[in-house]
């Protein structure tokens, strides 16, 4: 039955497109400012080459939004070209047949040896390309204010001791020590992090493997009273605070650090900060050297021969090097592939180029849980639900390492 | 009816209305607050909304954010600003409207007027699919717009809109209609009047409040629908929310909070203008039917 | 009653031949597009979601039966529950503030008030905004280190604590202040047209009678309003299950799940979360929850309406 719905799905796209020109429709959440501009260079790139842009924007929520209208378009056999997809979602559409095959043009382009490996098992299926993925970020950053830093001296922390000290510091000078909105996925955010600082293998047994024992070891208690930590160190109104206006208040000397993922950089920027003279970027304490990340991908959906064409020159022009370089020195994250020169990043970007560039080759390049990366959607929702519940308090350690062994056990 | 006149006959004193007079103010305070906050942080440069005075007035007063949500802002990958999906919503609220408010007055026509047996059944039926939460009619709807061959169409929009629209238009004319004397239309009936001769003739005259009221309620949904307008819609149909929200919740961008609230407000012009110029004929209308069981 | 139902009906004349039995038709063919309308696109669509509550769909819809797994799944979701308490918490206030709200309001600016035009919009024009800017201005508003709290402090209550947004015991009220925002202004045009709708004879009467006003609402005015009460019962009913906008805005479900709601919880599931089964399963609860209300007033009002047809 499913077959025949999506039978009927591709067949009338193909017999919509037949009387179309060269066309693409591109379904995505980059609708406004810096980052829907960048998107426009795409589109510039491939009207050059004889193919028009239907551009087909839905915000909200993360793609929460654009995911519904997905489902929507898809039933109504109408699906668009290509749609800028996270993670897990690949692999259900993939798993639906309604992504195309792009191995020939991927073997032409030699993809498979400049995309990242941790980035593969999202943008294959079955062994075929199915995504063309855009840029990578990395979550495990830590933002801070130098002026803050510089004045009660404090040195960049390594380890999550010293973390706790300058925490102290700061928090004892009256400054608000985390800048954080709670929010589940910026707690989750934070998780992410700690549990990652307790090593690579750890946050791979736990978060990706859901290996029950490394979820209910007492290393996770460990974590969970990390987390609670670090929420001493939040002000009394961070629940609900969007993440730019927790970046807000380390620009404006509110406050010291926030743990964000590399999108946070443009908040800096567009205050008109500089990197390393305003504010610094450096990993979580104890997880330099690897790094948990999500992606931003184009799926390519299943169409009629004559829109084939016009496809493959949309998936080649995403993995241009100069699309990917100039888009991502945008939107503050950086290129899918490993290949592209830095020369346009500041020395944050270059600095996450290289960080992603030795973690994908030592094996230390993680999907992030909290940005849907490492579980599907249902299992990511109910660990957010155990680690939002811990943050505000609901739980203790040892009940938070119960419940999220039996929240993810009831997810499966 | 006529007995009525518009204002009660209930007296009252002196220190009673002062009383009166202010509560009906401190309410209006509640409700315009939201609107101040809206309108100064519109106007309002964004450096002056992130240094923490979101309650003050603007220090530096600026028009460059109405400017730029109406006509330069990104929405998607072109800098449009919101008035071409101002026309998209245009195009897609007055047939929708239109329709679901003629058939509503047939449908309160027929069932007051010309009642079968069965009629009380189908009305009940009418009325309960009002309650039809829409998150659930997403999935089968987009099938049957694929179908129809409407997918992605403004008519296919609208069809959505009138179809969902119906049980309250019924609702509100059948209860109008319901207190309308029938015998006027058996008169009619006896000149040899037929049935949308009596329609036209006798009842439509005197639907004017009733009209009001629906063209205002089915205005107002349509107009701030945003799921129907997001799944239903292509690039070329986008109706005005799901550009606002495209301006407004982009997820990793720079928030341009004054750009967004000035988008809001314009969003909003067209429900406020039409409560605004016909805000006496709703009460009017609500008064002569609406209400009444 | 059966009188009342023949005074509503106009009976076609004996007359005979094709054109009469045409008119004769005539109101069910004009009937017949609307309801067909509505038995497909409604109750079509909800045997639809009753079916689907029972299969293990999950991006989209599938038909491998389950038997009741998403039932069992549902109600083994504490955060299901704790939509309920709140969907109780939150329906209750809200109806009964707007009402309270509503009728207050109807009643003062019932009292030939000058500048009634003027308050009219005022009070009606949170209805015309869509919530998704609203929430945030309301966001700020309620938020104490921006907020109130902020505010009354800077005027010398120093001691004055105002952070029921950030406290997930008090949260969903916050969400009740905004929605009552919203809607009440709508309540108060119901009532205040139906106080307009009364006969001013009857209350001269009571006046000369010696009547105080207080006595005067008590026991004539108001008992009179009883449609616009179900009225507007059923428009806040309605409103309150479906309540979505407004809490994804205001707290997008939190301090952590502190504000879900039964809509919010079956959009999730069924749409973010990629569990359509148990999003379908919550949706006929829901179904059965909004028909246990309407049904009794629609019931009543098709009653009413017979009985007095004027």
């Amino acid at each position: 039955m499913r077959k025949l719905l999506l039978a009927t799905a591709l067949l009338s796209a193909s017999a919509l497109s037949a009387a179309a020109q060269e066309s693409v429709e591109v379904l995505h959440w980059w609708t406004s400012g810096g980052e829907a501009a960048a998107l426009n260079v795409l589109k510039k790139d491939l009207e050059g080459q004889g193919v028009s842009w239907t551009d087909m924007p839905v915000a909200g929520g993360g793609g929460e939004q654009a995911m519904t209208v997905l489902r929507a378009r898809v039933t109504a056999g109408n699906p668009p070209t290509a749609v800028q997809m996270l993670g897990f979602d690949i692999t259900d559409w993939a798993s639906q047949g309604a992504l195309a095959d792009l191995n020939d043009i991927a073997a032409a382009e030699g993809w498979d040896k400049v995309v990242p490996e941790a980035l593969q098992k999202f943008s294959k299926y079955d062994g075929k390309w199915v995504a063309a993925p855009v840029n990578v970020h990395s979550t495990n950053w830590v933002w801070a204010n130098k002026k803050i830093f510089d004045e009660l001296g404090i040195a960049q922390p390594t380890s999550w001791d010293e973390l706790v000290a300058a925490l102290d510091k700061i928090k004892a000078a009256g400054y608000t020590a985390v800048a954080h909105g709670g929010q589940p996925w910026q707690d989750a955010t934070i998780f992410d992090a700690i549990v990652l600082s307790f090593g690579g293998d750890f946050y791979k047994k736990a978060l990706i493997d859901l290996d029950p024992e490394a979820l209910g070891s007492d290393t996770m208690k460990q974590a969970f009273d990390r987390l609670a930590k670090i929420r001493t160190y939040v002000d009394d109104n961070f629940s609900g605070r969007d993440w730019n206006l927790a970046s807000a208040m380390v620009i404006q000397d509110k406050a010291g650090v926030q743990f964000m993922g590399d999108w946070a950089k443009g908040e800096f920027l567009n205050a008109g900060k500089k990197p390393g003279q305003d504010f610094l970027c450096f990993r979580f304490p104890g997880t330099q050297g690897s790094v948990t990340f999500n992606s931003d991908q184009f799926a390519l959906f299943k169409v009629g021969e004559a829109q084939r064409s016009a496809q493959e020159k949309l998936a080649k022009a995403i993995m241009n090097p100069t699309f990917q370089s100039a888009f991502n020195v945008v939107k503050g994250s950086v290129p899918a592939r490993t290949d592209v020169p830095d020369t346009a990043f500041d020395d944050c970007g270059k600095k996450g180029i290289k960080d992603l560039a030795e973690a994908s080759a030592s094996g230390h390049l993680y999907g992030s849980m909290a940005h849907g990366h490492a579980e599907p959607a249902a299992i990511k929702n109910a660990i957010y639900d155990v680690v939002t519940a811990a943050f505000n308090g609901q739980y203790d350690s040892a009940a938070a390492v119960k419940e999220l062994v039996s929240a993810v056990e009831a997810a499966k | 009816m006529a007995a009525s006149s518009p204002d009660t006959a209930v007296r009252t004193g002196r220190v009673t209305r002062a009383v009166i007079y202010t509560a009906l103010i401190v309410f209006a305070f509640y409700y315009l607050l939201p609107l101040y906050v809206m309108l100064v942080n519109s106007v309002k440069p964004l450096a002056e909304i992130q240094g923490g005075a979101m309650l003050a007035l603007p220090q530096a007063f600026t028009l460059a954010p109405w400017q730029s949500a109406w006509s330069t802002a990104q929405i998607g990958v072109s800098p449009t600003g919101l008035s071409p999906y101002f026309i998209n919503s245009i195009v897609m609220v007055i047939p929708a409207v239109a329709i679901s408010t003629i058939l509503g007055a047939l449908n309160g026509y027929v069932l007051t007027k010309w009642r079968f047996p069965g009629s009380t059944v189908v009305f009940a039926m009418m009325l309960l699919a009002c309650f039809i939460p829409f998150q659930i009619v997403l999935i089968p709807m987009a099938r049957i717009l694929g179908l129809l061959g409407l997918a992605g169409t403004t008519s296919g929009l609208v069809l959505v809109h009138v179809v969902y629209g119906l049980g309250f238009t019924t609702l509100f004319f059948r209860n109008y209609y319901e207190a309308f004397p029938t015998e006027l239309v058996k008169a009619a009936q006896i000149d040899g009047a037929g049935f949308f001769g009596i329609f036209r003739r006798i009842l439509l005259p005197s639907s004017g409040p009733i009209i009001v009221v629906t063209v205002i309620w089915q205005f107002t949904n349509v107009w701030n629908d945003f799921l129907f307008g997001a799944s239903f819609s292509s690039a070329d149909s986008q109706p005005m929310t799901v550009a606002l929200n495209n301006l407004v919740s982009s997820s990793t961008g720079v928030k341009e909070y004054n750009v967004h609230f000035a988008g809001a407000i314009m969003a909003a012009l067209p429900t406020l203008i039409v409560y605004i110029v016909s805000g006496r004929y709703f009460v009017r209308g609500l008064m002569a039917g609406a209400v009444k069981g | 009653m059966a009188i009342a139902a023949d005074r509503g009906h106009v009976h076609s004349p004996e007359r005979s031949g094709a054109m009469e039995r045409l008119q004769g038709l005539l109101p069910k063919i004009v009937l017949a597009p609307s309801f067909a309308a509505i038995v497909v696109f409604v109750y079509g669509f909800i045997l639809f979601t009753g079916y689907l509550s029972f299969t293990n769909s999950r991006i989209l819809p599938n038909f491998d039966l389950v038997g009741l797994a998403n039932y069992t799944r549902l109600f083994g979701q504490p955060n299901w529950w704790l939509a309920l308490k709140n969907l109780a918490i939150f329906g209750s206030l809200y109806i009964v503030i707007c009402s309270v709200i509503g009728l207050g309001l109807a009643i003062l600016l019932d009292q030939k008030i000058r500048g009634e035009g003027l308050l009219r919009p005022i009070y009606l024009y949170p209805m015309a905004l869509s919530f998704i800017v609203t929430g945030t201005a309301w966001k700020w508003f309620l938020d104490p280190g921006i907020g109130v709290e902020t505010i009354v402090r800077s005027w010398g209550f120093t001691t004055f604590t105002f952070n029921w947004i950030k406290d997930s015991q008090m949260a969903i009220y916050t969400v009740v202040i905004a929605a009552v925002w919203q809607s009440s202004g709508f309540v108060m045009a119901m009532f205040l047209a139906g106080l307009r709708g009364i006969d001013n004879e009857m209350i001269k009467a009571a006046q000369i009678d010696g009547a105080s006003n207080f006595n005067l609402y008590r026991r004539i005015i108001i008992p009179q309003l009883r449609p616009a009460f179900l009225s507007a019962f059923v428009v806040l009913a309605h409103l309150a299950i479906k309540s979505y906008d407004l809490v994804i805005a205001l707290t997008n479900g939190g301090p952590g799940r502190a504000t879900e709601l039964p809509a919010t919880f079956m959009y999730s599931y069924t749409f973010t979360r990629n569990q359509m089964g148990v999003g379908a399963a919550s949706a006929v609860i829901m179904l059965i929850m909004i028909a246990s209300v309407i049904i009794p007033y629609i019931y009543a009002e098709v009653r009413g309406g017979q009985s007095n047809g004027r």
